[in-house]
């Protein structure tokens, strides 16, 4: 915890992501690479749903990020509201959407994935609609973080709804499923069967890593311009 | 608890005062239920089908509709103010705007969702079953929406943002409520559903306070 104490301060997070980011850009790219290649053509085609199980190496990963990205959300407001920490308003205003963008990979390529295993290219399935209803849920914070001209104020009010919403997305879950129980049987073809072939399994850990590289180069590059953007406001506002 | 009551009994005033903005609310839960049948067309077994989620959506979006002036009348009278200095806990006074709330809004939509039902064509324990979960559930939807309204206190476009940030978080309760109702009709566990939705409006009871209260303060800051 001390270290992110002392990573609160936006001039000493500054020279630390100028030490950190060009390393952290450079092993991503590699990473992504070596990812794509291990994806796309190392990994042998599925014996039943063939070349379009590789959307899952970008679909699964981008699933967890979404969901890891709310709760790092919900950490932020934490920070902001108890040590009122002004790096956490500002990285929360960089991740969002960020994490919403992740949300919206893995709902686009749920999509295109189940067009042709499912036949449509969305059904009601609970887990489908949950990740809709987070999507829905990073939409609110983005919105609401950006409502109001004095910017402090709705880092704050965000802060509050990621906090709400992190303690509401289990019962949305849960009541999703619920949902989903009573209303169509499980008609749905699952993926699930026996465990994950290793041949598989290896590039989607990979990617997986590779993809949460991604989303913390993002989240660090777009917090450094937050940091731009609040000096040049307050610099504008002084004049 | 005095000044809780002497609170509400303000509200319901003001409320008493102005009885068009209720009206006005029931007129749009009305209006809004009617265009489904217009919509979907009037097969009647259609319509009994679906009459529990379109009541219970539109008693959600009624119930929302009247939410962005909770606290932004308080907000420009300065009443807020006095209740940010008041001696005893904000989280009450969040909890009696919200419990004002519910008996203008969602007892009368309790009330007036049978009616309604009736046009649907559902049958007698069913409308009672509406009734009932609309009466459990409403208390949910006044605490979520009074969180959204204070969040969105101040903030540009606030009544679509209202509707943003309170929409997804009132799903379960959504669910739960249209589901009792379903299950009754359909032969399930109407008392299970019942049971979940008490217990989501008790939560609700039990965090919301505390985060209105937290987002009046930095709205009064």
């Amino acid at each position: 915890m001390a270290d992110l104490h002392f990573l609160a301060n936006p001039a000493r997070y500054r020279r630390f992501s100028q030490r950190v980011l060009p390393s952290l850009a450079f092993a991503t790219v590699l990473m992504l690479a070596f990812g794509l290649y291990l994806a796309l053509i190392q990994s042998p085609p599925d014996y039943q749903q063939g070349d379009t199980v590789r959307i899952m190496f970008v679909h699964v990963p981008s699933a967890w990020i979404a969901m890891a990205g709310y709760g790092l959300l919900a950490a932020l407001g934490a920070a902001l509201l108890v040590w009122r920490h002004p790096l956490a308003a500002l990285m929360a205003r960089a991740a969002a959407p960020v994490g919403a963008g992740f949300c919206a990979v893995c709902l686009l390529t749920g999509s295109l994935w189940g067009r042709p295993m499912w036949g449509a290219y969305w059904v009601w399935d609970a887990r489908l609609t949950s990740m809709l209803l987070l999507f829905f849920l990073y939409l609110g914070h983005i919105a609401l973080s950006r409502a109001y001209d004095e910017p402090e104020r709705g880092d704050r009010a965000a802060a509050i709804l990621a906090l709400i919403g992190v303690i509401n997305l289990p019962i949305i879950k849960f009541s999703v499923d619920w949902w989903n129980t009573l209303h169509q049987p499980a008609s749905v073809a699952r993926l699930g069967g026996p465990s994950i072939h290793p041949s598989i399994l290896v590039p989607l850990l990979w990617m997986a890593v590779t993809l949460f590289l991604l989303f913390v180069l993002l989240v660090l590059l777009r917090t450094d311009t937050e940091i731009d953007r609040r000096r040049l406001e307050n610099a504008e506002q002084q004049a | 608890m005095s000044g809780f009551s002497a609170l509400v009994a303000r509200d319901l005033r003001l409320v008493w005062r102005r009885p068009g903005d209720v009206a006005v609310v029931l007129a749009f839960f009305v209006v809004a239920t009617t265009l489904f049948p217009l919509g979907i067309g009037p097969e009647a077994n259609v319509l009994a089908r679906i009459a529990a989620g379109v009541l219970w959506c539109a008693a959600l979006f009624a119930a929302l509709l009247s939410l962005d002036r909770l606290f932004a009348a308080d907000l420009e009278d300065g009443t807020l103010d006095l209740l940010l200095l008041a001696p005893w806990p904000l989280e009450l006074a969040a909890l009696a705007k919200c419990c004002a709330h519910w008996i203008v809004t969602g007892l009368p939509l309790a009330a007036l969702a049978p009616v309604l039902g009736v046009a649907f064509g559902l049958e007698p324990d069913v409308l009672l079953a509406l009734s009932a979960t609309l009466l459990v559930g409403t208390p949910a939807l006044s605490l979520i929406g009074g969180l959204a309204a204070a969040l969105t206190l101040g903030a540009r476009k606030s009544g679509a943002l209202l509707a943003l940030l309170a929409l997804p978080l009132c799903v379960p309760t959504l669910i739960f409520g249209a589901g009792a109702v379903e299950a009754l009709a359909t032969g399930g566990d109407f008392g299970a559903h019942l049971a979940v939705l008490a217990a989501l409006a008790l939560v609700a009871l039990a965090t919301t306070p505390w985060a209105i209260a937290a987002a009046l303060r930095q709205a009064g800051e």
